[in-house]
């Protein structure tokens, strides 16, 4: 209305066509990289972050990728992720625990290397490291669970009788033999990834897995009967009246029992 | 246009001060770019560690930290807030290229120099088109989203595609297939569009100029009532549009645009050494502009 009589400038017309352009090539790109920046976080099960390593999305808002914490390592365990060799985050810094696994050095060198907190620094004790947790993935073919004293994985966890324990059970294969069976406690798993690295197996029963995959969780509203119970030291439902169980014995229309009766009714006959 | 345009580039340069006077910033650019690539290699290749770390981030002599402030600013933007020593190395780069020239990264630093360099000296050779050219905004345009991405995305944005530490963090520790995008750069910058990479897309270099558009060491064309026309200059300089408002302008002969990457070209190309470095107070030409006459620069021009 105000523009009647009024020519457009053409430079008026030629700044917003401009304009128009650069901001929609900035969004073509800007999706581009988006979508390289959502596909980066895919991190797969096999590579483990260094030791205190954020989440992975906030991990990949602190890397810079700098690599301090790969010189710091002595072990030559963390490598930086190599431009389409490597499915991890380019340049980024992890470990494979069947190739080099974690020595879980007292001093955590790699953490204090990193310039940015990508490594959290609150970390100061090895053993509350978090790189993953193991599991024995495949029961069929581990030693031990065949009745064999493997062990392997057992005598070699740096957390040994925490972390890994050997819990016995009978061995219903010989009928006289006890099966010990390796057994991972989450909370104490470092995941350093050292009982993989050292599994006797051509392909390592016990494997490290990122935690997202390795455990479930517990809903919050849940809540252990028998812990609630010993809490409080009484039955946490007040009142309840304990009924004399019915056991198969004297009194029972069992006739297998001893003492046993005829029940007081007949089922029908099967015709032949 | 002159006859002395359609001489070889650099002919008259080579002649008035020798090869080695015509091409000394270039020499020196290559000496330092290998400096601080050697600098990186000394420990992963020799065990002498000097400097440990990439570009991005870096620690020398187990003392000084230094971080790139392109991608600090990308992971404030993306939501964490990083340690005091990436952030002391942050303000130290920053700083630093504040005071000597932003875009000296670019030219003296830069791993990628080389290798767009190298593009645009064939492209001349092969004599070829100069092809696409984006607005001189369009880097900026990119920056932003760049920074808009580190932000939605919760990522650093640019160190997923980024040329300059892919190239510097393969040669250090391991290439992968980073060679196949260098290789795209230097096809792009060859066949696509003339200083395609560092004069039109990188959003680095972006940063690197905006950062040090204050900054102390300029380019000056103190010299300008010297200029002959022969348009040398303006064929080596990778960012030829900042030579014009010094060297024909009226005002100050200084080279004030923060595109200008003080690489110092112009000053090995000249015949006639209009150009030196200076600092940016430094508003003195030698000559005064009107009074005496150039040199005859159009006696030989064609009716």
């Amino acid at each position: 209305m105000s523009r009647v009589g009024t020519p457009l400038s053409p430079q008026r017309r030629r700044f917003l066509q401009d304009s128009a352009r650069a901001a929609g090539g900035c969004v073509a790109a800007g999706s581009l990289l988006a979508w390289l920046a959502r596909d980066a976080r895919a991190l797969p099960a096999e590579a483990l972050r260094p030791p205190g390593a954020l989440p992975e999305k906030d991990f990949l808002s602190a890397c810079i990728r700098c690599g301090l914490c790969v010189r710091e390592c002595p072990y030559d365990t963390l490598k930086l992720a190599e431009l389409g060799v490597d499915a991890v985050a380019t340049g980024t810094p992890y470990f494979t625990a069947r190739e080099v696994p974690c020595e879980m050095c007292d001093d955590i060198p790699c953490v204090a290397a990193c310039p940015t907190g990508a490594l959290d620094p609150g970390l100061d004790n090895i053993d509350d490291a978090k790189m993953g947790v193991a599991v024995l993935v495949d029961q069929e073919n581990c030693l031990n669970f065949l009745g064999l004293r493997c062990d392997v994985c057992y005598r070699v966890c740096p957390v040994i009788d925490e972390a890994i324990t050997l819990e016995t059970e009978h061995n219903a294969r010989s009928g006289s033999h006890a099966i010990f069976i390796p057994t991972v406690h989450a909370d104490h798993c470092t995941g350093c990834g050292v009982c993989e690295k050292s599994c006797v197996l051509p392909e390592a029963a016990i494997k490290v897995l990122p935690i997202r995959l390795a455990r479930g969780s517990s809903a919050d509203h849940y809540l252990k009967g028998w812990e609630e119970k010993e809490a409080k030291g009484a039955p946490v439902v007040e009142g309840i009246i304990d009924l004399p169980d019915r056991l198969p014995g004297p009194g029972t229309d069992n006739l297998v029992a001893p003492g046993g009766f005829e029940p007081s009714f007949k089922l029908p006959e099967v015709t032949q | 246009m002159t006859a002395r345009t359609h001489m070889p580039l650099g002919q008259e340069a080579i002649a008035a001060k020798g090869w080695l006077g015509a091409h000394k910033y270039l020499l020196l650019r290559r000496a330092s770019q290998l400096f601080f690539l050697v600098l990186f290699l000394l420990g992963p290749w020799f065990g002498i560690w000097i400097v440990q770390g990439t570009l991005a981030g870096s620690l020398t002599l187990g003392l000084l930290p230094l971080t790139d402030p392109f991608v600090f600013l990308q992971s404030l933007i993306a939501g964490h807030w990083p340690e005091l020593t990436g952030a002391i190395g942050a303000a130290i780069v920053l700083v630093a290229y504040a005071l000597i020239g932003g875009r000296v990264y670019c030219s003296w630093v830069c791993p990628i120099n080389p290798v767009t360099d190298s593009a645009h000296w064939l492209h001349r050779k092969l004599g070829l088109q100069k092809g696409w050219q984006p607005k001189r905004g369009t880097r900026l345009w990119i920056m932003v989203t760049v920074l808009i991405v580190s932000g939605l995305t919760g990522a650093i944005a640019w160190e997923l595609v980024n040329p300059i530490t892919m190239l510097h963090r393969g040669l250090i520790f391991g290439m992968g297939f980073v060679w196949a995008m260098v290789a795209a750069i230097f096809l792009f910058d060859l066949l696509v569009s003339r200083h395609g990479w560092c004069g039109h897309v990188c959003p680095v270099g972006a940063f690197y100029g905006l950062i040090g558009s204050k900054a102390m060491l300029r380019v000056s064309a103190a010299n300008r009532s010297a200029c002959d026309d022969c348009m040398d200059c303006y064929a080596v300089c990778p960012e030829n549009h900042v030579i014009s408002p010094a060297l024909k302008g009226k005002d100050t002969p200084l080279i004030l645009s923060p595109d200008c990457t003080n690489c110092g070209r112009c000053i090995d190309i000249c015949a006639e050494d209009v150009f030196k470095f200076t600092h940016r107070f430094d508003a003195l030409t030698v000559a005064p502009p009107e009074s005496t006459a150039a040199p005859q620069p159009r006696a030989s021009r064609p009716f």
